[in-house]
């Protein structure tokens, strides 16, 4: 792995932009970026631009897709919507998140 | 998987729409700002602080832009494709580097692709459609103290045939020809001789009808059967679709054509297009020398071979020897000392591959010399180029670009130029590759066929031909950004290219290269013209001015030997009779000519053979008044007369070699000499002349009289001062006062005959020069190219020279002097190599040493003209330099 830090943080922002589409409905990225931030109670404090990268990477997968429509302000705006496919991966993420950090929160505790 | 196949056609796809893509990224990022915006105003915010604000949070647009065109496309190819784009554009920028280079490799890939093309076409796939081309071997005979290879008898091949394992098949295959009307013309047309099993051993399926049928080789004119080619069946029998059963006569034996060869097949012999193929039963037909089918001791057959998969050529051959050896032992007196050889497919000594053999591997080594060259050229233009690029790649370099990004630019350039460079050579090689047969002159009235074959063998070579080229194009260059540094380039660079410091030394090396290269070449060129004028001036032993040859074909028009006879005495009478002609006289072969004399096995009383020698001679059937007619000088005795016919004692005139040989220090005159089992006096010794070629040393030759050894052929020799049109005029009268459905051959005058049987050497000369010029002219414009470009860059110098009192004259000795020591150099380096390599032209050669002082100097003396002429601009340009403007630049 040459750049282990940012594998962490994609997936995590992967996992974060599919249960946000799964909890929220179809958004646009303005939206999910918000979303993110408000969710995290700002801790999470993210470039918004490093969101489109992703969103194009979950589309490419197929776990997302998108569409353009139009925002609450009348604007052109992209919106993205969760996939069956995308669904899917969330369960299976989100179970090996959970599974992963009871593991660490047991090894934390151990010591 | 799938995802990952999935993921990577969608990054395909978007090459395809990049702009579409582009704009919808745009819309969606402006839409998310200006949300942000908005969000930012009803916050309370400035309109400029929201912005900057909405801004901040979203962190570099452009790296996002960048970020996703990453995600989205494919890096790799998205670069690759700027760079080509990048590239086109700046050789659009420099129209005039870019066509001279364009054109230089035009002609390096084109003219390698050509002579590739005739190399596969003439050499190793000669026969289109035959199947299986790389399992076939030409077979031929041997015999002791001869050095060339003979022919093989019918019986003998048989009892090879029978006796081997290692070979699927024997294919014999005899050149012959006849006359045939097509329209209103006789037509010269060729055909083979071939053994029954031909088609099916070489694979190849008639259209129309059948091939032959086993069987149909034996028996003494049993089977008077034809196939004939697609051309024939367009052309004289307008494709009739009915032609099969129906009959044609052939040297006057009618024949029932049995099939129709498909198109695009033109038989099995190098240099010419088979029309007609009949079974070997009907030789005597077509074939001087009688019925040969039983007799082992005729030797007329020239024979391929098809392996069995796996047998190799060694293996084969030792067999074949083998079975030769037994020949040996069980027949004495005809196959004492004759063995068997096999040869690959490009070495067959019987047809025209065994011609062109030597010059086309001088032409690969030529055009690869020329490719070298171009590319020389090429690179010189591109590094005059990268110079004056110094300035962009070094801010391209302080701005972050990576010198192997710098690399891959550079060297996407050089594949441009070399694609598009061996796409116009490709086409220039297809619109060569049938030219060679262009430099042939026609021989007995029907034109050569010399197709190249450009198959995939030959795009191959010419693509790695082409990835060379763009190698080492992209090198030079290469190595002139690897030194970039940026401190320095910002610096003016003020290495004097005339003190020849700096970097100059690879362009001058390149040049020195190329000057080299096209001295060998001009060497070579000065060797082989040199080698063709002495050929040309050898005498051949015969009078080359005022005597004609010509004939009249008797045969297809179906004259008996009865006829012939009278004919030929009637119009040999009629033409003596002709104001102008001195004497005439027939013969069955002309020297030089195309088809081989007879040779016979002979005895001589008091003539003790060695142990293993069988002495065989060749021999020629004259008329009386041939000597004189001809110009051979007799020794002693006499020549032919109209006394010396069929009821006379037999006779016979030797040559000097063959009376040294046979008689020693005896007079041979009044000696016996057998033939065929025929006692023959010997009356002449004539003076030795050339036989086959002009090439050739002397050997045993011997002459009988026409009239005790008839046959129906014959070749009409004319000594005269008129010339050949008005002769075949008047000669064309009196055969038509004969017969008047007799057709006249063309009338050649002997000098024409030698000419023609020089054109390998005449051809080799051709291509040789032609290139070697071409080469002379790349090298010129290098040389050019180097000294205008240091003239150029040394403005200051020069300047300088001249402020402080330099006159013109010394500027221009300057110049002069640095072009005229690359070219030194050039000379110096081409000449050792030269030295080296001209031993290649070896079999070319004839009586000149591949060191002839003449041919290095001619070559010398061309060179510095050319380089002359090359710096002369330059220089006085030099000359003209304006003292005040060059210092204040």
């Amino acid at each position: 792995m040459p750049n282990s830090q940012s594998e962490v943080l994609q997936g995590t922002l992967d996992l974060l932009v599919l249960k946000t589409l799964d909890s929220m409905g179809p958004m646009h990225g303005f939206g999910m970026a918000m979303r993110i931030q408000q969710v995290s109670l700002d801790l999470l404090q993210l470039n918004q631009g490093t969101l489109y990268p992703a969103l194009l990477r979950l589309e490419q997968r197929g776990w997302i897709a998108s569409k353009w429509g139009v925002s609450e302000n009348n604007r052109r705006a992209k919106y993205y919507s969760l996939t069956r496919a995308g669904r899917k991966q969330l369960e299976e993420e989100a179970e090996s998140w959970g599974r992963m950090s009871a593991m660490i929160n047991r090894v934390l505790r151990a010591s | 998987m799938r995802e990952f196949f999935r993921t990577h056609l969608q990054r395909m796809a978007t090459l395809f729409r990049r702009r579409r893509l582009e704009d919808d990224l745009d819309e969606e990022l402006r839409s998310h700002l200006e949300m942000a915006i908005e969000l930012n105003l009803r916050k309370g915010m400035s309109a400029e602080g929201a912005r900057r604000e909405a801004l901040r949070s979203f962190g570099g647009v452009e790296q996002t832009k960048e970020n996703y065109r990453d995600q989205r496309g494919l890096p790799m190819i998205e670069t690759t494709l700027q760079d080509l784009r990048f590239g086109l554009r700046m050789l659009r920028r420099s129209p005039g580097f870019s066509l001279l280079a364009i054109l230089c490799l035009t002609l390096g890939i084109g003219a390698n692709a050509a002579v590739y093309s005739w190399v596969e076409g003439i050499l190793f796939r000669p026969y289109p459609l035959v199947s299986h081309q790389e399992q076939l071997l030409a077979l031929t005979g041997t015999a002791r103290g001869e050095s060339g290879p003979t022919s093989i008898s019918w019986p003998d091949l048989l009892d090879l045939e029978r006796s081997s394992t290692l070979i699927d098949s024997f294919i014999v295959n005899k050149i012959m020809g006849t006359t045939l009307s097509v329209g209103d013309r006789a037509e010269r047309m060729t055909g083979s001789i071939v053994s029954a099993n031909y088609f099916d051993a070489i694979g190849v399926h008639p259209i129309l009808g059948r091939g032959f049928e086993s069987g149909e080789d034996v028996g003494r004119n049993a089977h008077p059967v034809t196939v004939i080619s697609y051309q024939l069946w367009k052309g004289k029998y307008k494709g009739d679709p009915q032609i099969v059963g129906k009959t044609e006569r052939l040297n006057g034996v009618i024949h029932t054509i049995v099939g129709v060869e498909p198109e695009g097949f033109y038989g099995t012999f190098v240099g010419w297009a088979m029309q007609f193929w009949v079974p070997a039963s009907m030789e005597e037909i077509f074939e001087a020398g009688g019925y040969k089918l039983e007799d082992r001791g005729a030797r007329w057959i020239e024979a391929y071979v098809r392996l069995k998969p796996g047998a190799t050529q060694a293996q084969a051959q030792e067999e074949i020897s083998a079975a030769a050896k037994r020949l040996e032992v069980e027949y004495p007196e005809t196959d004492r000392g004759c063995g068997m050889q096999l040869w690959p497919l490009w070495q067959t000594p019987f047809n025209n591959a065994g011609t062109l053999l030597p010059t086309l591997e001088i032409m690969i080594v030529v055009v690869v010399f020329v490719l070298l060259i171009a590319c020389a050229n090429v690179g010189n233009l591109l590094l005059v180029r990268s110079f004056a690029r110094r300035h962009e790649m070094t801010v391209r370099l302080a701005i972050g670009a990576g010198r192997g990004r710098l690399l891959k630019q550079l060297f996407t350039e050089g594949v441009i130029l070399s694609a598009i460079g061996a796409g116009a050579g490709l086409l220039v090689a297809h619109w060569c590759r049938h030219a060679l047969v262009l430099l042939f002159p026609a021989r007995g009235g029907v034109a050569m066929h010399l197709p190249g074959e450009m198959d995939w063998r030959v795009l191959a070579l010419s693509a790695g031909v082409c990835v060379i080229a763009t190698l080492l194009l992209g090198l030079v260059p290469a190595m002139q950004t690897g030194k970039i540094d940026l401190a320095g380039a910002l610096k003016s660079d003020s290495a004097g290219v005339m003190g020849g410091g700096g970097k100059a030394w690879v362009r001058s090396g390149l040049v020195v290269v190329q000057v080299s290269l096209s001295f060998v070449l001009l060497v070579g060129a000065g060797l082989l013209l040199q080698s063709l004028q002495r050929i040309r001036n050898t005498s051949p032993g015969f009078s080359t001015r005022g005597v004609m040859v010509t004939a009249v074909d008797l045969v297809s028009a179906g004259y008996d030997v009865q006829r012939v006879q009278n004919f030929q005495d009637e119009l040999l009478d009629r033409v003596k009779a002709l104001p102008g002609v001195e004497s005439a006289a027939f013969a069955r072969m002309t020297p030089l000519s195309y088809g081989s004399f007879s040779s016979t096995p002979i005895a001589v009383d008091r003539y003790q053979p060695m142990p293993e020698e069988q002495p065989t001679v060749q021999y020629n059937e004259v008329g009386p008044d041939y000597f004189r007619t001809m110009g051979i000088p007799l020794v002693s005795g006499r020549e032919f007369t109209r006394a010396d016919d069929e009821k006379a004692a037999l006779v016979a005139v030797v040559n000097e070699t063959m009376a040294a040989h046979y008689w020693r220090d005896r007079n041979p005159i009044g000696e016996r000499l057998q033939v065929k089992g025929r006692w023959m006096q010997v009356v002449g010794v004539a003076k030795d002349s050339k036989y086959q070629s002009v090439r050739e040393a002397p050997m045993p030759f011997f002459y009988v009289s026409r009239r005790q050894n008839f046959s129906r052929g014959g070749d009409l020799h004319i000594r005269t001062p008129l010339s050949p049109e008005t002769m075949a005029t008047v000669l064309g009268r009196e055969v038509h006062a004969l017969d008047p459905d007799l057709a006249l051959y063309e009338v050649i005058t002997l000098q024409e005959q030698v000419d023609r049987s020089t054109s390998p050497q005449q051809v080799a000369v051709t291509l040789v020069g032609v290139l070697g010029g071409l080469a002379l002219l790349l090298a010129a414009i290098g040389l050019y190219g180097v000294m205008s470009y240091a003239v150029s860059q040394s403005a200051r110098e020069l300047g300088l020279r001249m402020a402080l009192g330099a006159g013109a004259s010394n500027l221009l000795r300057l110049v002069m002097k640095r072009g005229l020591a690359l070219t030194a150099g050039g000379v110096a380096l081409g000449a050792a190599v030269a030295l080296g390599l001209t031993r290649l032209l070896g079999n070319l050669l004839y009586n000149v040493s591949p060191r002839d002082p003449l041919a290095f100097g001619s070559a010398f003396l061309v060179m510095t003209i050319a380089a002359l002429a090359a710096c002369f601009l330059p220089a006085w340009r030099a000359t003209r330099t304006d003292p005040v403007q060059a210092l204040r630049e």
